[in-house]
């Protein structure tokens, strides 16, 4: 068990810094900064998954799923219900058997570890805080386990309640807290003992959507502070794109792509990527000659044109715009449509057309004043734009 | 008046209405009073009623004089103190069986998947359904000299002489347990339902096995449920009849059994109505201290120990 070193610390004047935590970036420069950084996460371990399989009765749940997380990273099970995400935190907590598969932490097997050995810390969904117990004894319970001495233990006890800012309310009841305090109570709980990785189960599902907009951030930058191995499950894209290092969509028990939130959401590789992070259109198209062509104009593209057969063209909402011009026009791909409605929403408005084929698409932009002056009116025939770099093809099922 | 309005902006809305509203507001509270007084009344008639009566009978002894020696007879004669005494030992030994035999039950039923818990507690509720005098006499025939235990016993040569089961403090022990068990085992298998998985769970991920997860974190959350199934078992027993009047065999007498030698054979309705008195304060009294105990565990914070 290594020492929690946060306790160097303790005599500098570090709290000012932790209480600032909401507002605090990463900063490598500030030395007071970097020394709780470097203090606090000398366990980071990298997490080795590799085909995982597990079934419920006859239904396969995990399908030969395999997935590494660096040491330090936060990675996000992102997927809809049943797409086994949950299952696989599970797995790695130790409270479901998987049927086969192993999963190695810093190199260590822990597949048929009981969960109590593993030393894994995890902020569960209703936080399952103790309720016979007071936030000090909730936050000492795994340490008191590992025979921390009392005075130890106080002392990291404190300077967890400090980190995730509940300074002082170390004799409260746990039902006389807010769900935001119960929240972080969980996580000190999850962190004091200095866990080699970090599970979290949708622990920002019974939150408010303010609430929950502010924890992520805070999640986010405690995370960046303490640097520990982090894999969290969500099935809110907006959430995982603002927290994560990576995303893993899972559906079907499978993992559909794996990748950097802004990699994910540029150049998605699949229909059900593209159709569960942020919005998309889906235009067919067809592979045909060596170029990809919607009805019978050639699709401009800068990525490779894919083999010959039916396609998806995606297109983000915001990457459509209105042109003028209905000749194509340099790196420009043109699409005809005709106006349905467009809704004013304050900072932008969106605008649904349909296609030549009866295909509905939506368009997204900022209310500025040169838009705004030539926004079309309902039944108007319009041209759609679409940069030949933001041209992204999916298999078409 | 309007110079008055205007130096005093609220007082025109504070006396706006405001005798409306107090009319109202009584009207309001005699209506729910009228809708109260058929239950108060009835509380009334039946429970203030008899226990005033009863409290009344105690104060004359068997001349009709009103005295106090129907409650001095509680210090002066040792049998009163014995039956006391007994009834005491019988409950708390019939509670503790019960909490034994009890919490292992409760605890198998909240793990078993629904579908098997629900057959396994009808099989509880079960004896609920049957009276207390027919599985008493079962109770008998099981225990007795030559009961079924001890002739199957003798048959297979463990023992030579029957053992003594029935008509005696083991035998009072074992028919109250069997009745009052259920009565343990629903509050606390409630209790034990309500304790969230995912804080075993979590107990687990902490570093605690699972028999300290156990120790720590389940038997603590099903104290409140076994507190509750305690005190009905206890306050039950102190007023049972039936099964200790049929399976002491005359040597157990508890506080009931006295009180119904001493109405039915000595017609002495004083001194049956104090011995009554005397167990409702007890109970009372018992119940006040459960409630303290347990008022001070549910509002205040637990102790780590």
């Amino acid at each position: 068990m290594q020492r929690f070193s946060v306790r160097n610390c303790v005599t500098t004047n570090c709290r000012g810094s932790v209480q600032a935590l909401p507002q605090l970036r990463p900063a490598m420069n500030d030395p007071e900064s970097r020394e709780m950084l470097l203090s606090i996460a000398p366990t980071a371990l990298p997490i080795g998954i590799s085909g995982i399989e597990k079934r419920f009765g006859g239904v396969s749940v995990l399908r030969d799923l395999s997935l590494d997380v660096a040491a330090g990273e936060f990675l996000t099970l992102l997927g809809p219900s049943g797409s086994g995400k949950t299952t696989l935190l599970m797995i790695l907590a130790g409270f479901v058997r998987a049927n086969a598969g192993s999963i190695k932490v810093g190199g260590e097997e822990i597949i048929a570890m009981p969960p109590h050995r593993r030393n894994i810390g995890m902020v569960f969904q209703n936080y399952a805080l103790f309720p016979h117990m007071n936030v000090f004894h909730n936050i000492a319970f795994p340490l008191k386990q590992r025979r921390v001495s009392t005075a130890e233990t106080a002392e990291r006890v404190e300077k967890a309640l400090d980190l995730v800012q509940l300074k002082g309310l170390g004799e409260r009841r746990v039902d006389q807290l807010s769900g935001g305090q119960r929240q972080r109570v969980a996580l000190a709980r999850a962190i004091v003992f200095e866990p080699r990785i970090v599970l979290m189960d949708e622990p920002l599902s019974a939150l408010d959507k303010s609430l929950r907009e502010h924890m992520q951030i805070e999640l986010r930058n405690l995370h960046r502070r303490l640097g520990m191995t982090t894999v969290y499950v969500t099935h809110d894209q907006r959430e995982a794109i603002t927290m994560s290092d990576r995303i893993a969509v899972m559906n079907a028990g499978c993992i559909e792509q794996i990748d950097r939130p802004e990699v994910l959401y540029a150049a998605p590789k699949t229909r059900f990527v593209a159709g569960f992070i942020g919005d998309s259109n889906f235009i067919p198209v067809e592979s045909r000659n060596g170029s990809v062509w919607y009805e019978d104009r050639k699709i401009r593209m800068t990525s490779a044109v894919p083999a010959a057969g039916c396609h998806l063209m995606v297109v983000r909402p915001e990457k459509l715009r209105l042109v003028a011009d209905a000749q194509p026009a340099g790196s420009v791909n043109v699409i005809p449509a005709t106006v349905g409605d467009v809704i004013y929403q304050g900072d932008s408005f969106a605008c649904y057309a349909t296609l030549r084929d009866g295909r509905q698409v939506t368009l997204r932009d900022y209310c500025r004043s040169d838009v705004l002056a030539r926004l079309p009116g309902p039944g108007e025939p319009v041209n759609l734009g679409i940069d030949a770099e933001d041209v992204v093809l999916v298999a078409a099922d | 008046m309007s110079m008055q309005s205007a130096i005093l902006p609220h007082a025109g809305a504070r006396t706006l209405n405001a005798d409306a509203l107090h009319a109202d507001a009584r009207r309001e509270t005699f209506g729910l009073l009228a809708l109260l007084s058929p239950g108060l009344l009835l509380v009334f008639a039946v429970i203030i009623v008899p226990i005033g009566w009863l409290f009344w009978l105690s104060l004359f002894d068997e001349t009709g004089s009103l005295s106090a020696s129907n409650y001095a007879r509680f210090f002066q004669q040792p049998s009163y103190i014995k039956t006391f005494l007994t009834t005491f030992k019988v409950a708390f030994a019939v509670t503790g069986a019960c909490v034994v035999l009890g919490y292992p039950l409760a605890y198998m039923l909240s793990q078993l998947p629904r579908r098997a818990a629900s057959i396994c507690l009808i099989l509880v509720i079960l004896p609920f359904w049957t009276s207390v005098l027919v599985r008493t006499y079962a109770w008998l025939v099981i225990l007795q000299r030559k009961g079924l235990i001890n002739s199957w016993l003798i048959d297979l040569g463990v023992i030579s002489q029957p053992l003594p089961l029935a008509n005696n403090f083991a035998g009072v022990i074992i028919g109250m347990t069997h009745i009052m068990l259920p009565f343990l085992v629903l509050p606390l298998y409630a209790s034990m339902k309500t304790i969230d998985i995912d804080c075993l769970r979590a107990g687990m991920n902490l570093g605690a096995s699972p028999a300290a997860t156990f120790r720590q974190i389940f038997f603590p959350l099903s104290l409140p449920g076994l507190a509750s199934g305690v005190v009905i078992v206890f306050v039950l027993c102190l007023g049972f009849f039936v099964t200790p009047a049929l399976m002491g065999g005359g040597k157990v007498i508890m506080w009931a059994m006295r009180i119904e030698q001493t109405t039915s054979l000595y017609s002495n309705w004083g001194a049956g109505a104090a011995l009554g008195v005397v167990l409702l304060a007890v109970t009372l009294a018992l119940l006040g201290l459960f409630q303290w105990l347990l008022g001070a565990r549910a509002t205040g914070v637990w102790s780590s120990r």
